[in-house]
């Protein structure tokens, strides 16, 4: 058994999910290789190299990979996939827009955003916004697969000593081009690996609102997310978004405020440690997930939490 | 520009599904079927670059059993001008959906193909990728913005960081995101209008397209069940709490 875990990353650094990805192809088995596909990315590959478990970078540097598209990454992967017995990339809007292409192309069937290996052939992965959870097999000859990162801890980014080999670019199909980005900035943790989030819902009443919530997640070094309500109210931004369509996190404390808990909200946090929730309707069905719940108008509760936080140092 | 649109029938996104007693799957007899919300979005999209001139006809494609009619229906109501069900009993998987979908295309020769990004069902989000690489066109998934131009579409995609714009050569497979648009309700006469509107039924057979599933499902079962904690009296007691017994402050 051999598994190819797809990095993602930025041409410069490893994104955190890839490491999740490792450590599922761990449980999986086998020997760990990992395909680092990007434009002037060679510091990445040596990053690869050095995550623990990881017995072989492929680096397959050439501009057409410089942006992650998947009309020329699928092909790649195609070319590399029949070596492996499985081939891992993390459940981000990058492995979810490029590996069911390259499973096309080689006409094998995928299995989506694992959330814990069975066995080399069989999976356990959520369905119905996690409210029914599947064990499912696959009876293809190379597995293609998902992973849902919040599941699988992070491999230990240091200690490895895989080798790196070049690997020729595949055809580019010259089919899109990438125009430009638009990249929320912080300071703050990224959503899906940090260990504290706190998220707002439709009950913060308005984007400016949200800055209640900023000097709390400065002071528990949390990152800050939303409910789709929120987003969709135009509150924040989508890539703020925690439910099922939008990140999944598994935070060791998610903090709830305003937020009522809708099913597509929970699909996103439940699986969290610890849950707080803060809001002023004691009916709130987000009570029934949490393990502390503060029944308080969260205007109120907001500027007194900072304060308790303080005086809590 | 014909737009081909597929339309899922799934659990609507209210029903709170129970997994059945055997652990075969979910109970759908006797539930509530919608049109996946995102197919929905799609269809939107497709009525309204209609509206704009960018489109000439757009036919709305379902996959399943005789009942997907229904959701067909729906989104001739919503704009669409014909539709055509593929009827089979089979739990039809992405790939099998996607071939399904390339031969429909190579009959049809519409110029694009909007998908919802995901089934609110299964939870996939791999029909649109697996289609577009089966017929070498461009996808552009997740998109919350498209601009169909002279022979390439602009969109922007929600993506973990925030959104990327990409161009597109035509014709080109788009799964829509949320932020598309928000879908019209279809009115009183437009849902008497849908009635008489054809709609064309294939097989997967008539089509020459292997439908067998390759995913086995062994069991489902209910995910364990978080037990509600008690209520804290006020902010002190709560980051007391979170201090000295979750110890995670």
């Amino acid at each position: 058994m051999s598994v190819l875990v797809i990095a993602e990353h930025d041409n410069a650094a490893l994104r955190g999910p890839t490491l999740n990805t490792v450590t599922a192809a761990k449980a999986i088995g086998g020997e760990v290789a990992v395909l680092v596909a990007g434009s002037g990315c060679r510091a990445v590959a040596e990053a690869a190299a050095r995550v623990a478990g990881v017995g072989k970078v492929l680096l397959a540097d050439a501009p057409p990979y410089a942006n992650g598209l998947a009309e020329p990454l699928a092909l790649l992967i195609a070319a590399r996939a029949p070596a492996f017995s499985h081939v891992l990339a993390p459940a981000t809007t990058f492995g979810k827009n490029v590996l069911p292409r390259a499973a096309a192309l080689l006409d094998l069937a995928q299995v989506s955003d694992i959330s814990a290996v069975v066995s080399p052939d069989t999976f356990v992965r959520p369905i119905y916004a996690g409210n029914a959870l599947a064990t499912v097999r696959s009876n293809d000859p190379i597995k293609l697969i998902t992973v849902r990162t919040s599941a699988f801890d992070p491999a230990p980014a240091e200690g490895g000593a895989g080798a790196i080999e070049e690997v020729p670019a595949a055809a580019d199909p010259a089919l899109a081009t990438f125009s430009g980005q638009n990249l929320s900035k912080s300071e703050r943790p990224e959503l899906t690996s940090a260990r504290i989030v706190i998220s707002g819902g439709r009950g913060m009443q308005s984007g400016d609102n949200f800055k209640l919530l900023e000097p709390i997640a400065d002071r528990l070094g949390a990152a800050i997310g939303a409910s789709r309500a929120a987003v969709d109210a135009g509150f924040v931004p989508n890539d703020y978004q925690v439910g099922q369509t939008g990140k999944i996190v598994a935070p060791d404390l998610y903090i709830a405020v305003g937020i009522s808990g809708a099913i597509q909200h929970l699909a996103g946090m439940k699986d969290s440690k610890v849950i707080v929730a803060i809001n002023k309707d004691e009916e709130a069905p987000i009570f029934q997930v949490a393990d502390y719940g503060l029944v308080m108008d969260l205007f109120e509760a907001l500027p007194r939490l900072k304060e308790e936080l303080e005086k809590a140092r | 520009m014909k737009i081909l649109v597929p339309v899922k029938r799934v659990v609507d996104f209210n029903v709170k599904v129970r997994v059945k007693a055997d652990h075969t799957g979910v109970e759908t007899a006797n539930v509530k079927m919608s049109m996946n919300p995102f197919d929905e979005i799609a269809v939107e999209e497709a009525v309204r670059l209609k509206e704009q001139g960018a489109a000439s006809e757009i036919v709305a494609v379902s996959i399943g059993v005789a009942q997907c009619q229904e959701t067909i229906r729906t989104a001739l109501a919503m704009g669409a001008d014909r539709g055509i069900l593929i009827e089979t009993r089979v739990e039809t998987q992405p790939l099998a959906v996607a071939k399904l979908l390339k031969a429909l295309v190579e009959r049809e020769s519409p110029g694009l193909v909007i998908l919802g990004k995901q089934a609110i069902d299964d939870d996939c989000n791999q029909t649109g990728q697996m289609l577009a690489a089966l017929l070498g066109w461009a996808q552009g998934t997740f998109i919350s913005k498209a601009k169909i131009g002279d022979g390439k579409a602009e969109v922007v995609r929600e993506v973990d960081g925030g959104l990327e714009s990409l161009v597109l050569k035509m014709p080109a497979v788009l799964t829509a995101d949320l932020r598309l648009n928000e879908p019209r309700y279809a009115s009183l006469p437009n849902i008497m209008k849908a009635k008489k509107k054809p709609i064309e039924t294939l097989t997967p057979e008539a089509l020459g397209v292997d439908v067998t599933p390759r995913i086995a499902t062994l069991k489902v079962e209910e995910p364990p069940k978080r037990k509600a904690g008690g209520k804290v009296a006020g902010v002190a007691e709560l980051v007391d709490k979170l201090k000295n017994e979750a110890k995670v402050i």
